[in-house]
């Protein structure tokens, strides 16, 4: 397990995300109100469409292509759509960094 | 002259029981209330919810600082009664406050119970009783991983889910082999522990602490068989003691709690307790719903209403835990005499257990399924007999014939007798819900709530009252009710502009919160909805919400299905120049624009653009933004007109530039499209769209609704007009009067369907109206800004365009410490 530092928290937007690229994987993070930060893929399992663009609503975020609800905490797709989509632990350390942990092989770096 | 009450304790029971006094006598108090903690009246059972993410902090204070300032009672908040003196009728405070009193209460609650652990006392090592813990748990989560709970009773597994849901990897350490062995059998607690585990939470049962590991934070846990468990944050959750102290220094009688009479009443005249310190017959409650009861005994007694003596309450308990349904009430155990009803299904993973004692219910466990469990907690209550028809309380009336089917909450709803509780928390009775929605007009779960408090507490018997509200208005009622604008809240589009002209509601969490959405934070449907509306009533005072605003508007451009974007700019008219195509050309290549189309409304569209690039090619292009992605005015196509025309009788050109110079920028409930044809043959298609204009000789005609998309419908002419000034004019009306009246999303054609034509043209007869409504639309135009320049000239919108780029070589991502000295990625640009 790594634990990367993908940037601070003042660099996140509140219910707003920011996209990660770690090679050729792309995590969308979002800050949820009260200032919690989620990882998860930046692909919704429908047609691919970017999570990074959806609308944060508490702890879910809807897919900005065909509106479908996935869970930011473990990224199941909520009903009446079916799915899921990797989430990422992450963490901020004291000086409020936003670390990732992440095994290196899932990052695909090449 | 006035009685002075004078109440120890803002929480719960206290405070509900205050609310039932003044119900009852409003006059015959001055009241005073003390509570230790800096807020007011919260409720404390939902603090899991908070925990989990469901509600916020804001969202669970049942009593605001306004209800104790309109009911005129003196809070004192932060204080601490220090001293009872029941000769001289005062109490005293750590502030130094001598307060008198005719009547006193004692609502105390509890004090969580701490392990007398070495090590104890370290940070990191907390209970979960009030807002305080909750925030320190929320805080530590963002800093930490590892947390241990001990106690696997309710409380702790509460808090174990919240922790979960915080991200935090947790373990629970429990004493015994089962977890909530008090309110569960070994078989629901054997469930209950496997969907916990599956969600995320391990269990270390059997293990009893010793000793509490770290230096000044704790970094530990060790157990009396010498194992070690590491953690960064202890829960001690392993039960409460009633707060109980201030009452034995004043010499009022206790034993376990403030032992009190059938009324309440304590051993020292004009001295009373409620709640979670108060020991009736024996007994002390922990759940709210008896304290309630207590607490309306009370205030009868002291309003002067006649009331029987408290009899004690059969107590059931439900765990909030997401995903999880378990209810247990009464005597669950098989014991000599007794016999169960079991229905167990390990492939859905449902379990139930009745137990039966000479034919009435006297206990329940139910894991997976609780649709029953308000019907059995009346039986239970009851006593009703059941000798005979046993399966009835499962599978109703036709329940001999077996089958483990759930009967639905409709049919539930409807074989309830009138003094069945449905809210078991506030002991709200289905006859009380009927009379609310019949007498008091209630027409959704929200005005139930306000009206019976029922679903007030813990929400667990919402789907029953939204049967009984299905059940009672009818079927017809139920499709208006469910017509709100989206799944979070049953109101309609206008009652909701309603609420915020008449509450000055200003932000969209605001209107959630007020007029009570059940998801606190709405939806992708409500929300950008209710970000418009507040935008139309007040121009001049909303912030925009950015994160309302749905991906196209939020980037100032139309989302692709491949993540790119397309960039149209303005192009007034449809008339360009060599120059801005040039312009146009050069940003295309710059940029590899895989595509270059010229779109339906006369402009051209570059498809394929990077996130990232957006604010580089809108500042390469430099041209205003053809809002080609909004619900906003669009294009205003226009034909050639007099200019070149042979045919044409008008400038349609420059009419057409003159409306999207002046109406560019607007938003709209939906997109708007503009036409302008120079003669009736209509080259620029006028009579499709949102707002045609056609000239004639000597004048206009303007023609509105029209549509070209999904359902093509003919545009409806609504004047005929002489001069460029008038057209401008009824454009600006006529627009505004559809913005402050149509439901978002909806385009101008089944508006004017749903509210009529000639009521729209009513609206817009007179000179006066048609003036105030420019005068209003003036007022949001004067406002509007170029998106794109906004984002170029600014460091902090811009930043949002860019992804933040991680290192990825091994040796720069192997480890935080190595990157300390480069601790961000370089972003692109």
């Amino acid at each position: 397990m790594n634990e990367i530092i993908i940037g601070h928290l003042s660099e996140f937007p509140e219910r707003r995300s920011r996209v990660v690229r770690l090679g050729s994987l792309e995590l969308a993070v979002f800050k949820q109100t009260g200032g919690t930060v989620t990882a998860i893929e930046n692909r919704c399992p429908h047609k691919g469409g970017k999570l990074s663009e959806g609308i944060v609503c508490g702890s879910h975020v809807y897919c900005p292509l065909h509106d479908w609800k996935i869970s930011l905490n473990d990224g199941l797709v909520q009903a009446p759509d079916d799915g899921c989509v990797q989430t990422f632990p992450v963490y901020i350390d004291e000086s409020g960094n936003v670390v990732l942990r992440i095994e290196l092989s899932e990052s695909k770096v090449s | 002259m006035r009685q002075r009450l004078v109440m120890i304790g803002n929480g719960m029971a206290g405070v509900s029981f205050v609310e039932q006094l003044l119900k009852l006598n409003p006059k015959r108090f001055d009241v005073t209330i003390i509570g230790a903690e800096p807020y007011p009246n919260y409720n404390r059972i939902m603090l899991s919810s908070v925990l989990a993410g469901d509600a916020k902090m804001q969202d669970i204070i049942l009593n605001d600082w306004d209800w104790y300032k309109e009911n005129h009672i003196t809070l004192h908040t932060g204080e601490t009664v220090t001293s009872i003196d029941p000769a001289a009728k005062a109490v005293l405070t750590d502030k130094g406050a001598s307060i008198p009193y005719d009547e006193l209460v004692l609502a105390t609650g509890s004090l969580p119970f701490m392990l007398p652990l070495p090590g104890a006392e370290k940070e990191g090592v907390i209970a979960f009783r009030d807002i305080k813990d909750c925030e320190t748990m929320i805080e530590t989560a963002k800093h930490y991983r590892k947390a241990i709970v001990i106690g696997g009773g309710l409380l702790g597994l509460e808090a174990a889910s919240g922790l979960l849901h915080l991200n935090m990897e947790v373990s629970v350490v429990h004493k015994h082999a089962h977890i909530m062995e008090r309110q569960l059998d070994s078989t629901a607690s054997r469930m209950l522990q496997e969907e916990l585990e599956r969600q995320g939470i391990r269990f270390l049962l059997q293990q009893q602490s010793d000793a509490v590991l770290g230096d000044s934070r704790v970094s530990g846990l060790r157990f009396k068989d010498g194992t070690e468990e590491a953690a960064d944050l202890i829960v001690m959750a392993v039960g409460i003691r009633p707060n109980i102290q201030l009452a034995r220094e004043s010499g009022i009688q206790v034993n376990q709690g403030i032992v009190v009479d059938d009324y309440m009443q304590t051993n020292v005249p004009n001295i009373y307790a409620v709640g979670e310190c108060a020991e009736h017959r024996e007994t002390l409650y922990g759940l709210v719903a008896p304290l309630y009861e207590q607490g309306a005994i009370l205030a009868k007694k002291l309003a002067g209403v006649a009331v029987d003596g408290y009899k004690g309450s059969v107590v059931s308990t439900k765990l909030k835990v997401s995903g999880v349904h378990v209810f247990s009430a009464g005597r669950y155990a098989d014991g000599p005499g007794t016999k169960a009803l079991r229905v167990q299904d390990d492939l859905e993973g449902v379990y139930k257990k009745i137990v039966f004692e000479n034919g009435k219910v006297v206990g329940a466990v139910m894991f997976g399924d609780t649709i029953e469990s308000s019907k059995v907690y009346a039986a239970i209550r009851s006593g009703e007999d059941y000798s005979g028809r046993e399966k009835e309380i499962l599978f109703g009336g036709a329940g001999a014939s077996g089958g483990g089917r759930a009967v639905s909450e409709a049919d539930l709803a409807a074989a309830m007798s009138g003094d069945e509780i449905v809210c078991g928390c506030n002991g709200v009775a289905k006859e009380t819900i009927v009379t609310a929605i019949m007498e008091q007009g209630c027409v959704s779960i929200g005005e139930i709530k306000a009206c019976t408090k029922a679903s007030g507490s813990c929400g667990t018997c919402k789907p029953v009252v939204e049967a009984i509200l299905a059940a009672t208005i009818g079927f017809d009622q139920v499709a208006v009710v469910k017509e709100g604008i989206c799944g979070c809240t049953t109101l309609t589009r206008d009652a909701v502009v309603e609420a915020i002209r008449r509450m000055r509601l200003t932000t969209t969490k605001e209107v959630m919160h007020v007029l009570e959405w059940n998801n606190p934070e709405g939806c992708s449907k409500c929300r950008p909805a209710l970000n418009y509306y507040i935008g139309m009533l007040y121009p001049e005072d909303h912030e925009d919400e950015l994160e309302s605003r749905f991906v196209n508007e939020r980037n100032h451009a139309n989302i692709q299905k491949d993540g790119t974007f397309s960039v149209v700019p303005r192009i007034y008219g449809g008339v360009t120049t060599p120059g801005d195509l040039k312009k146009i050309a050069s940003v295309a290549e710059k940029y590899n624009v895989p595509l270059v189309k010229i779109t339906g409304g006369q402009r051209i569209d570059l498809l394929g653009v990077k996130k990232e690039d957006l604010p580089n090619v809108w500042k390469d292009l430099d041209m205003p933004s053809g809002y080609a992605y909004g619900k906003a005015l669009r294009t205003v196509k226009t034909c050639v007109g007099n200019t070149f025309c042979r045919f044409g009788t008008q400038d349609a050109i420059k009419m057409g530039i003159d409306l999207e110079k002046k109406f560019e920028r607007l938003n709209t409930p939906s997109k708007v499209k503009l036409a302008v044809s120079g003669c009736p043959r209509n080259c620029a298609e006028a009579t499709i769209k949102d707002l045609g204009v056609v000239a004639i000789d000597g004048g206009w005609e303007l023609y509105v609704a029209g549509n070209g998309g999904m359902r093509v419908r003919a545009a409806d002419l609504l004047t005929k007009v002489k001069t460029e000034e008038e057209v401008l004019e009824w454009t600006g009306a006529y627009l505004q009067y559809y913005r402050e009246t149509a439901n978002f999303g909806e385009r101008t054609s089944e508006w004017s369907m749903r509210v009529g034509l000639d009521t729209i043209k009513a609206a817009l007869a007179n000179q006066a109206d048609r003036d105030a409504l420019n005068e209003r639309i003036d007022v949001t135009l004067g406002r509007t800004q170029d998106p794109w320049k906004q984002i170029v000239e600014n460091d902090d919108l811009r930043s949002a365009f860019e992804a933040l780029t991680a290192p990825v070589s091994p040796e720069a991502a192997a480890s935080k410490e190595s990157g300390e000295s480069n601790k961000r990625g370089g972003r692109e640009g």
